[in-house]
């Protein structure tokens, strides 16, 4: 089409130059006659209209729904062109058609620049997607609650070891709580490094307070050593005697003697 | 010094002869373990009768207080019998002037009798019956400059005049009111006791352990109960008090700082004094030696409570005993000084043994049975108190007193509540010990005989008494 126009053009200027030469030689006679009224003005041949100027491309629409979006979601760029004969969007996107939608998921806040070309001119159009931060995702599912030494030692509570009258050697049953209560102990200082536990010694009321006083002493003691054979370390358990001050029950009656003849696992800090 | 003997005769008996018949009477049920001789409870003291003392004018007020008093005195000591005031005459003397003999007529007549006129009281209205007292006690009070004076005397009323009958003769001045009529009245009492060869408790203290203002602490009073005081206030569990010999500190064992530990304090500011302790689980049984020099005591080293001494403030701490078994309670003869009583589980079951406190000579005093606890010597150190589950009524503490040399135990109480720490009295006639008659534990004294109980405590639980020798 282009060639066309440009093959037209050059027919015009042709036709120019005959009608000068046409003219001169008019001039020349003017000696010989009156001037001559004006020629009327050489008709010239009907040109062909000179063909419009090429309109300039034009961008109708350029537009980004929705204009913002949240991390991870998308967009969609919808553009009309006119005229334009070079379409081509940045950020990624390319060349593209005069009319058409294209998905755009950015990281950040894009401005997207449309540019159509044609020869009339160009023109550009600029979009911003914004982009926000999703919103803190919930709180992690909330993790088993950590407890603290104190809490494990009340909720599994460990178990009294029992002893003999007078007695503060480790007995068979003594050997199999003590063992429990030392897996016990060991998880529990795993889980809180800080936690002491204070083992306290006990005695039922028959024998003396004086004497009492060292065999609870004695009981916590032998417990002690058996739980730090163990594995419990050594630095996390305290040994107090209570005599027998502090009976768990009062009963005159060899079974709640027995209760009483324990060392009891008690928080420490 | 006769009587003297007298009492010493009383005793032995006690220990050796008499009780062996009294095992049927007195002890039923149960037959001892071992070789525990019973008790004697009626002796034969001497007898004295005390009318009661009369006032004139602004002294009448306080007789009743005064006349008590001395009753109580002189009767709580138990060396001497009281002669039943019912029986006495109607016509009291008052001073030894109004003695008056009775005229005496030769017979009128070969074989008659001679005749007796009786010009007023006489020697021989107590002596003989009905009275049959071997001593009275009589006087009169009266105001002198402001004061109340009670002229006292003691008369042996065996004796065939008043020149020779009379023992005490004494003026003791107080203040016109009731505290000063009792003080006369301990005053005089003491005068009459020190005559039997005893010595008067008056002013002497007792410390004890008492929960009643919610936490054991340890409080103290006088010797008969009265003037009941707390002397720690750490709201913890403070026991097992121990007295200097001179009074002036209280030791006693307080879980105050967490593990149980020795404290010592100044009975008469109620401060505390420095005692450094220890490093040990256990500090306890404390007990000052006869010179108030040093402590013993008992704590934990290498797992098991050992016997150990120190100075006074826990400097130059000393292991006595080392052996794999509990010793507590370790007291010093007083006499010596340089033998001690302790509780040891090195033979089985805690009894009571006794060597050097250097852990030299050590023997066993008791036989094995039982549990044993609370050894306390007499003050001249020739017995010793104890409690012991042995006995007419094994499984349950009762107190027991031994003689060092013939270590034959005499068993005092029996049937009446669970009965521990027995200490004795500085006139080593008396005994304090504490006794579950019920729901709650007393302080209670009674004569070393077993006779004579009286409830001294009334309010918590109230235990561990020690009676103090000292004068503070």
């Amino acid at each position: 089409m282009s060639r066309k126009k440009f093959t037209n053009m050059k027919t015009l200027g042709a036709s120019v130059l005959a009608v000068g030469i046409l003219l001169s030689a008019t001039a020349c006679n003017k000696k010989v006659a009156a001037p001559a009224p004006p020629a009327p003005v050489a008709k010239a041949p009907e040109a062909p209209p000179p063909p419009p100027p090429p309109a300039a491309a034009r961008i109708t629409n350029f537009a980004a729904e929705p204009r913002s979006i949240q991390r991870g979601q998308s967009s969609t760029l919808s553009w009309s062109v006119a005229n334009a004969t070079d379409i081509s969007i940045d950020n990624g996107v390319g060349t593209v058609q005069a009319n058409g939608t294209r998905q755009v998921s950015p990281n950040n806040a894009t401005s997207y620049t449309l540019t159509a070309r044609g020869p009339g001119g160009t023109d550009t159009r600029t979009v911003t997607v914004d982009v926000t931060a999703p919103p803190a995702p919930p709180p992690p599912a909330p993790a088993a609650p950590k407890l603290t030494g104190k809490e494990i030692l009340e909720r599994e509570g460990g178990a009294d070891v029992l002893f003999g009258y007078d007695k503060s050697d480790i007995r068979d049953d003594a050997r199999q709580v003590l063992l429990k209560d030392a897996d016990l102990l060991k998880r529990i200082f795993a889980a809180d490094p800080g936690f002491s536990v204070i083992l306290e010694g006990n005695c039922d009321e028959r024998g003396s307070a004086e004497y009492n006083l060292g065999l609870g002493d004695r009981r916590s003691t032998s417990a002690k050593e058996f739980l730090v054979q163990q594995g419990v370390p050594a630095d996390k358990l305290r040994t107090i005697s209570y005599g027998k001050d502090r009976p768990a029950c009062t009963e005159a009656t060899e079974d709640c003697y027995q209760r009483n003849r324990r060392v009891h696992l008690a928080p420490g800090q | 010094m006769k009587l003297q003997k007298i009492l010493t005769d009383v005793g032995t008996v006690g220990l050796v002869a008499v009780g062996a018949f009294l095992i049927a009477g007195r002890m039923s049920g149960q037959q001892p373990n071992g070789d525990i001789t019973g008790v004697i409870t009626n002796t034969s003291k001497p007898v004295i009768a005390i009318p009661d003392l009369r006032g004139t004018g602004d002294a009448q007020p306080f007789m009743d207080a005064l006349n008590n008093t001395l009753w109580d005195e002189v009767s709580n000591a138990g060396v001497v019998k009281m002669a039943s005031k019912s029986l006495y005459p109607l016509d009291v003397p008052q001073r030894p002037q109004d003695f008056r003999a009775p005229t005496v007529t030769a017979p009128t007549r070969r074989g008659e009798a001679p005749r007796t006129v009786k010009n007023g009281p006489w020697l021989t209205d107590w002596s003989g019956p009905p009275v049959a007292t071997n001593y009275l006690a009589f006087g009169y009070t009266a105001v002198v400059d402001g004061r109340l004076a009670l002229y006292g005397w003691l008369f042996n009323v065996g004796q065939s005049d008043v020149a020779s009958a009379q023992v005490i003769g004494k003026v003791y001045f107080g203040s016109m009111d009731g505290a000063g009529a009792r003080q006369v009245a301990r005053d005089f009492a003491a005068d009459i006791l020190q005559q039997f060869g005893t010595k008067s408790l008056a002013g002497t203290k007792i410390y004890f352990v008492s929960d009643r203002s919610g936490a054991k602490e340890i409080w103290s009073m006088d010797y008969d109960g009265t003037n009941q005081k707390q002397l720690t206030r750490y709201n913890s569990t403070s026991n097992m008090p121990a007295v200097s010999p001179d009074g002036s500190l209280v030791a006693f064992t307080t879980y105050a700082g967490g593990n149980p530990q020795i404290r010592i304090h100044s009975t008469t500011t109620g401060r505390r004094v420095p005692f450094y302790n220890p490093i040990s689980s256990v500090v306890e049984t404390p007990e000052f030696t006869p010179d108030g020099k040093q402590i013993l005591f008992a704590t934990t080293v290498d797992g098991w409570v050992q016997l150990c001494i120190a100075n006074v403030d826990g400097s130059g701490f000393r292991r006595i005993s080392n052996v794999k078994a509990i010793e507590v309670s370790p007291k010093v003869n007083p006499k010596t000084g340089s033998d001690m009583l302790f509780i040891s589980g090195r033979s089985g079951r805690q009894q009571m043994w006794r060597s050097t406190l250097d852990g030299a000579d050590m023997q066993r005093l008791t036989s094995g049975e039982g549990d044993v606890s609370n050894p306390s010597w007499s003050p001249d150190g020739l017995k010793i108190a104890f409690a012991w589950t042995a006995g007419y009524e094994p499984g349950n503490f009762n107190i027991f007193v031994m003689d060092v040399a013939s270590r034959k135990p005499v068993q005092l109480t029996q049937g009446v509540g669970r009965n521990e720490n027995p200490w004795w009295a500085p006139d080593g006639v008396h005994l304090v010990f504490s006794s579950k008659r019920g729901s709650s534990t007393q302080i209670y004294s009674m004569l070393a005989d077993g006779s004579n109980v009286r409830q001294l405590t009334t309010q918590g639980n109230n235990l561990q008494p020690v009676w103090s020798n000292g004068t503070k």
